[in-house]
């Protein structure tokens, strides 16, 4: 199924996210990185509360009611995979983006912006991963 | 104050997760599929936010501390490893397997979507592994050395 192109929106987004990753760098000093601020939220627990990571997280999950909210409807997302899928996908991403210290935003959006080398390779690997993945599942098998 | 803040930095994050369409995962898998109906979108929601940060962080840095904390926590592992290849190839699959990772999956449980639980009730199980087996890989002195800090 065709998406639209949306280069506009999409560097707006964009544009966000990074402010969202600044201000939480400028006030609590942490990467914005989504899985180890969610996967921190489970045991076991070292050092810090998880306060701050439990608010930042009610935040995320919040946004869709503010969207709504502020723009009067909310976009219909398509979730495609069906459910085994999602628990192997689920488990994957949880484990590899634990094991791997980022994901998309922890490496893919800080790292690369501290222009760190680990996040860099990283990046290349999980992106060039999913691509060669897309193209298996929907081209070859 | 600080967990207000959090709280807003969170509502932001996951704002512009919808508005940039990165919480469709049919979006994101029509980025990741260069030979069928490829929608270049999601390389503007990177250099976006990449374009923010970077210059943001550079700011925000020149402070001796953060404003709410005492010091700023910066990943201190710097060379690259056998688990910066392993860890995001595995991630990799996942991702282009549904199309989803852990911000937009978390903002989607917010749109009410069953299958968004259901990911991120095995996404939760696949960090709970990562992170026993993380524990019992540090405490093995014949391990490779554990990196301090998650991203």
């Amino acid at each position: 199924m065709a998406t639209e192109f949306t280069p506009i929106a999409s560097f707006l987004g964009g544009t966000m996210i990074g402010l969202s990753a600044v201000l939480l760098m400028l006030f609590a000093g942490r990467i914005a990185g989504i899985s180890g601020i969610a996967a921190r939220l489970l045991p076991p627990y070292g050092d810090s509360r998880p306060t701050g990571r439990l608010a930042f997280v009610a935040g995320l999950i919040l946004a869709p009611l503010a969207y709504a909210a502020v723009a009067g409807s909310l976009p219909a997302p398509t979730i495609a995979a069906s459910p085994s899928v999602l628990v192997v996908a689920g488990l994957l991403v949880g484990f590899g983006s634990v094991w791997g210290q980022g994901c998309t935003s922890g490496h893919g959006v800080c790292g690369l912006a501290r222009l760190s080398p680990r996040s860099m390779v990283a990046t290349a690997v999980f992106m060039a991963v999913a691509i060669i993945t897309v193209f298996l599942t929907r081209h070859i098998l | 104050m600080a967990i207000l803040l959090q709280f807003l930095t969170g509502l932001i994050f996951g704002l512009g997760l919808i508005v940039a369409g990165m919480a469709d995962p049919a979006k994101v898998l029509n980025f990741l599929d260069l030979t069928g109906t490829w929608d270049p979108s999601l390389a503007f929601v990177m250099a976006g936010a990449i374009a923010v940060t970077f210059f943001g962080f550079r700011l925000a840095l020149r402070r001796p501390q953060p404003i709410l904390a005492k010091r700023f926590h910066l990943p201190t592992a710097s060379g690259v490893d056998a688990r910066v290849v392993v860890g995001p190839a595995i991630f990799g699959i996942g991702w282009g397997l549904s199309g989803l990772c852990p911000g937009p999956a978390l903002t989607l449980l917010g749109f009410g979507l069953p299958s968004a639980f259901i990911f991120v009730a095995a996404m939760a199980a696949g960090m709970a592994i990562a992170r026993w087996r993380d524990g019992r890989q540090a405490a093995d002195v014949s391990g490779p050395q554990r990196a301090p800090h998650q991203t």
